[in-house]
């Protein structure tokens, strides 16, 4: 492994009583992608808030670039740009005066400025907007501004909170395609997501936060391997048969929707053989899906291990 | 980076300051109701109440310097209201994680309200002109006026800094500021002070505002100041200097949140 750009040692964070990072421990490759995976309140934003120099941990150390976040705070500036969950564009400036601005804000030259305030521009598709008031522009133009920005200064190390919540399936294509084309030109990556399928679509490494702790961490192949490939969910009339599928094929229940969801290959042959251990024990689903694993399927799975058994839903 | 501290804090701030010209000037609802309301106010005072208040002058002479720090006051309220619509986006984060001096953000702030202050107050010095303001002050009485209010502006705009600082949403930023937007009222602003019920009159003579205008007063009009300068001249240097400090420390305060 190349040497890491962020290393990150058991960082705590408390808010009044309330622990949010219990000991968090991870290490970020030079030029990589990594996400950081977690549900609503899980604690993303504090540890991207940490590392971006905004709070400090209560103890820990958190380096990047070998500076400590803390105490050589001035050193990582340099370094990072952060773009935050909320967009941080000027709503009153144009597209072109917000980028000219932060780049002065960075200490460039005026001529840097200028000549990288084009390339980001035709970069990030906002050259017809670039004379237009951020407050006139969409949402996906506003994100792609508000990248645009971070990228100003080039940085080496970028952090990206939630980078696509709230953008449509097609604008969150293209935020793909912009991190990937960063990540290639060397820059190192360090994303938050709510989305198993980002995270796998984007990252070299995945970490699981949940209740302030990495619960697990890995490539998307070992955290898929460790939740199965594909899930296929019976639903049934009533409990009684639900419970007898259950006995027979396993898996996990879900008492409230009266389903089991089962790890296991999307071939023919494979429904077949499920749907006749079913009518042979005279058990009648209403219904079948098959779906990708969801990052509640990691949480599960991730749980599950930690319990011995099945988990109850609901 | 040969470049000293000193240089990127200037540009940092001019570039701050730069960013909040912008502003005022395309916030347009802002600068109409800083540049309208005191002219709204002076007429009704001149026209409307000025035939009952007694004064001793002409009341037109005698309420334009009221008029002209009600004028600021209001135009650097809305101070405030930037700084906090700063602090709720994201805008604010994303400056913090950035080399430059934080203050610069603040300094942005002060020169627009600064800016928005000067307009205003010209529209309104020339209006009350139009409706028969006729002062008695030399070029050396106005320089000083020019002086006072200066001042004035600055350290209440660093209040008002303040203000927006310790606030967390842009409704409480309007709310904490409307309070203060009375202040000129109870003072010799409008009517002589001597005519308030006595403990109303207690404040109204010692709260800062009062010797501001009889300083303004004086320096247009001609009438005496005596010590108010001087007390003046130490409530808004003091408000000055401490709004700024706090100001600092609440900056740092919220970056430890
Ligand atoms: N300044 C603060 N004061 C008190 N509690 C806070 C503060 N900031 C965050 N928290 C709490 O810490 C927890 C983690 O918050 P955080 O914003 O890091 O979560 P997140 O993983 O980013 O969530 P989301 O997906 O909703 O953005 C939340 O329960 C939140 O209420
Ligand atoms: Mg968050």
């Amino acid at each position: 492994m190349t040497e890491p750009v962020i290393s990150v040692k058991n960082i705590k964070k408390n808010f009044g009583k309330k622990t949010v990072l219990d000991g968090l421990q991870f290490e970020v490759a030079k030029g990589s992608i990594f996400a950081l995976l977690g549900e609503n309140g899980a604690g993303k934003t504090t540890m991207v808030r940490i590392l971006s120099t905004l709070i400090q941990a209560d103890s820990g150390v958190a380096t990047i670039g070998g500076y400590d976040t803390n105490r050589e705070s001035a050193s990582v500036k340099k370094l990072i740009s952060l773009t935050g969950q909320y967009a941080a564009v000027d709503e009153l400036l144009t597209g072109e005066e917000n980028l000219l601005m932060m780049g002065r804000l960075n200490h460039l030259d005026r001529q840097t400025v200028k000549k990288r305030t084009a390339e980001l521009l035709e970069q990030f598709d906002l050259k017809e907007a670039a004379k237009k008031r951020a407050q006139s522009y969409s949402g996906g133009m506003r994100r792609r501004l508000d990248i645009a920005i971070s990228l100003i200064a080039n940085p080496q190390v970028i952090f990206l909170d939630e980078p696509t919540t709230g953008l449509d399936p097609r604008s969150r294509k293209n935020m793909w395609n912009m991190i990937q084309r960063l990540a290639e030109s060397g820059v190192t990556i360090f994303l938050t997501t709510q989305y198993l399928e980002e995270a796998d679509q984007l990252a070299d490494k995945i970490a699981v936060i949940s209740r302030g702790k990495i619960v697990e961490e890995g490539t998307a192949t070992e955290l898929k391997r460790l939740v199965g490939e594909e899930k296929i969910e019976f639903t049934f009339a009533d409990l009684p048969s639900c419970q007898k599928a259950l006995d027979l094929l396993g898996g996990q229940i879900d008492v409230n929707e009266m389903s089991i969801t089962i790890t296991t290959e999307s071939s023919p042959e494979n429904i077949r053989q499920l749907l006749n251990m079913l009518y042979e024990s005279s058990i009648h689903p209403a219904s079948f899906i098959f779906r990708k694993p969801t990052l509640d399927d990691v949480f599960m799975e991730i749980t599950s291990d930690h319990k011995k058994g099945a988990v109850v839903n609901g | 980076m040969g470049e000293s501290k000193w240089y990127w804090a200037i540009l940092d701030g001019w570039a701050m300051s730069i960013r909040s010209l912008k502003h005022i000037f395309r916030e347009a609802e802002s600068l109409l109701m800083a540049v309208g309301l005191p002219v709204a106010i002076m007429i009704m005072f001149v026209y409307v109440f000025g035939g009952a208040i007694q004064t001793g002058t002409d009341y037109v002479n005698y309420v334009v310097p009221g008029v002209i720090i009600t004028c600021v006051g209001f135009g650097s309220s809305i101070i405030a209201l930037s700084v906090t619509q700063d602090m709720v986006g994201g805008l604010f984060e994303r400056f913090r994680t950035m080399p430059l001096l934080p203050s610069s953000l603040m300094v942005g702030h002060v020169f627009g309200g600064f800016v928005r202050n000067v307009i205003a107050t010209t529209v309104a010095i020339l209006v009350a002109f139009l409706i028969g303001f006729r002062p008695e002050a030399g070029w050396l009485e106005w320089l000083g006026v020019i002086g006072v209010l200066t001042l004035f502006m600055l350290s209440i705009s660093w209040v008002f800094v303040v203000f927006g600082l310790l606030v967390k949403s842009v409704e409480a930023a309007n709310a904490i500021t409307f309070p203060m937007l009375f202040l000129p009222y109870l003072s010799s602003a409008f009517v002589p002070t001597e005519t308030m019920p006595s403990w109303l009159h207690a404040f109204a003579e010692n709260q800062p505002m009062t010797p501001l205008i009889e300083t303004l007063r004086g320096l247009l009009l001609g009438t005496p100041i005596g010590h108010n300068h001087w007390l003046m001249i130490a409530w808004f240097g003091g408000l000055l200097i401490v709004s700024m400090i706090v100001a600092t420390f609440l900056f740092k305060h919220r970056k430890s949140e």
